[in-house]
């Protein structure tokens, strides 16, 4: 412990990460206290601050019915944490189970399993996700449902390859010699190995989970306003660049922020864990 | 008289590839006897390990494996129990050591946690504090001199010697009839291995277990076994009594195999003799020796 606090404070970009992601949850949950105007994360509408560059109150300047764009960062920012949350504690056990069968017991299995896996895979991600949208109705569940389908295959593909290699490793030959179950060898000698290397994936997959999900708002495909979004705002306010730079700059910095913030505490877990790259 | 602790007749192993079935052994037949040591001792590639891990049914599982013979453990046919019967065998009456010790412990739980795995196969009942006693008991005996602090560390935390001893311990915890030895100590320097080697010995005597020592150490294989089987390219070619193979050698390539130990006093590394005339000869038993007469 004391150990993965001295490699995580030696590092300037570390700090940086942490910091960014700490200020970005806290302002998540405790939005409706931090944000100076919080009921226009709904259908509020006030004609006489409309389109306003920042200047104070409205740090981020307003949008085009007058509400707080600062005030909806941070309430998108809710939103997309949620949807992190929920679409990597849905792949990663999807995931990870399908890796560690294919990798362990190999043969016929594995064939179907990965070649399925492959196929999720040879599809680029974002046409994927669009598809389901398109068959399904936009909205914030069916976007975590497309990107958590896109998702899974590359914990699969991880977890598969990690498998493959621990399996050769003495404990497992040893705990098969004394006569343990397949799923005891998968479960309680393989995964706990595996872990670290999951930990870091999922760190740095958070940041593009929500990067993946404003994609797809941005379309027009993810949560339907007047919800606030940090992809549909960047999308409304594309219209009116470069006048209105405030409309677009602010949130994509937001997505900047937090991608960025869970890059960087993704490469400190990895040093922290000794996982190869 | 009772049957012996392990019977294997016949045996013959193939494997299924592209050009055919290619065979790794060709009709082996030994035994083991309640409480004796028996070696089994061969170049590398010989069909030493293959054996062992077919008396614990894991290439079985292999596929594209292809093996015929019998295999009797206790006067049971291997052959005809089902998976969930070997499984059952496998680490409460039969269990093996193996070449490296530190890589056979789960790098990601204390040795006190592996060790109450181990003695959850003999008793599926047992709890954290009698599992911990017994442990205890068990690493005294392989002389670990602090067994608390070792059931608290984890395998990369110990040295080779001390992960060898914590599984010679931990093979020997449910007082197995039969134990497999696949080169143990391989990994380790000579002095420690010797140390090992000597508290195995010890311990399987007094646990009245058979054992199977599978080894290219010829020095080992002497000062441990009671008998020794040959085996070269999936054949026995020699077997017979320890004292009497070491001082008569009858098979041109257990004389070869003898002449291959380098010498400590310093001739170099040995010839060896390209030429392998007779390597492939028909199996000598040492009189008395043959699998005909030592199992009626």
């Amino acid at each position: 412990m004391k150990r993965a606090l001295f490699i995580l404070l030696r590092n300037p970009l570390s700090v940086l990460g942490l910091t960014l992601v700490g200020l970005v949850v806290l302002a998540a949950v405790f939005a409706d206290y931090v944000a100076p105007f919080p009921d226009h994360k709904g259908a509020v509408v006030d004609f006489l601050n409309f389109n306003k560059a920042p200047e104070w109150p409205y740090l981020f300047g307003t949008d085009l019915v007058g509400r707080d764009i600062f005030s909806r960062i941070l309430f998108a920012y809710r939103i997309s944490l949620t949807l992190g949350v929920v679409v990597l504690a849905l792949a990663v056990p999807v995931g990870v189970t399908v890796g560690l069968i294919a990798g362990y017991i190999g043969g016929r299995t594995e064939f179907v399993l990965m070649r399925i896996t492959d196929v999720f895979l040879s599809i680029p991600p974002l046409v994927l996700a669009m598809s389901m949208m398109g068959l399904l109705e936009p909205s914030l569940t069916n976007g975590m449902m497309a990107v958590t389908v896109m998702w899974w295959p590359w914990y699969a593909r991880l977890v598969y390859n990690l498998t493959r290699s621990e399996r050769e490793e003495g404990y497992v030959l040893a705990a098969e010699v004394i006569g343990a179950s397949r799923l005891h060898v998968m479960f309680r000698e393989i995964l706990p190995n595996c872990v670290p290397s999951i930990l870091t994936k999922m760190t740095i997959d958070f940041g593009f989970v929500i990067l993946i999900a404003s994609s797809l708002s941005f379309l027009g495909l993810g949560v339907q306003p007047p919800t606030p979004d940090l992809g549909s705002m960047v999308a409304e306010g594309a219209k009116y660049l470069p006048d209105s730079w405030w409309l677009t700059v602010f949130p994509g910095l937001a997505i900047l922020v937090v991608v960025f913030g869970f890059n960087l505490i993704g490469d400190a877990l990895r040093e922290i864990l000794g996982v190869d790259q | 008289m009772t049957a012996p602790t392990l019977a294997i007749d016949d045996l013959r192993l193939g494997f299924r590839g592209w050009a055919g079935t290619a065979e790794v052994l060709h009709g082996i037949s030994l035994h083991i006897a309640k409480g004796e040591r028996v070696a089994l001792v061969g170049e590398s590639g010989s069909g030493k390990s293959v054996t062992a891990r077919l008396v614990l049914g894991l290439v079985q599982e292999l596929r594209g494996a292809r093996y015929s013979g019998r295999m009797a453990f206790e006067g049971r046919d291997l052959g005809t129990l089902s998976r969930r019967e070997r499984e059952a065998l496998r680490g409460d009456r039969i269990s093996m050591i193996f070449q490296d010790p530190t890589s056979s412990l789960n790098p990601v739980y204390t040795i006190g946690t592996l060790f109450h795995e181990v003695l959850r196969r003999g008793n599926p009942g047992i709890g954290a504090a009698e599992a911990r006693e017994r442990a205890v008991a068990a690493l005294d005996d392989v002389a670990i001199a602090d067994p608390g602090r070792v059931l608290d560390s984890y395998a990369f935390q110990l040295s080779g010697g001390m992960n060898q001893r914590v599984l010679i311990a931990m093979a020997l915890a449910n007082s197995p009839s039969l134990l497999l030895a696949d080169e143990p100590g391989t990994a380790l320097d000579v002095t420690v291995q010797a140390q090992t080697l000597a508290l195995m010995q010890q311990l399987v005597a007094r646990h009245g277990a058979s054992m199977l020592f599978i080894s290219h150490n010829l020095g080992v294989v002497r000062e441990f076994a009671d008998r020794v089987y040959v085996i070269y390219k999936g054949r026995i070619v020699e077997q017979g009594p320890t004292e009497g193979l070491f001082e008569a050698p009858l098979h041109p390539y257990t004389r070869a195999l003898m002449a291959a130990v380098p010498r400590i006093t310093g001739e170099g590394i040995p010839e060896i003799d390209e030429e392998q005339t007779g390597f492939y000869d028909p199996l000598v038993a040492h009189p008395g020796y043959s699998e005909a007469e030592l199992r009626p």
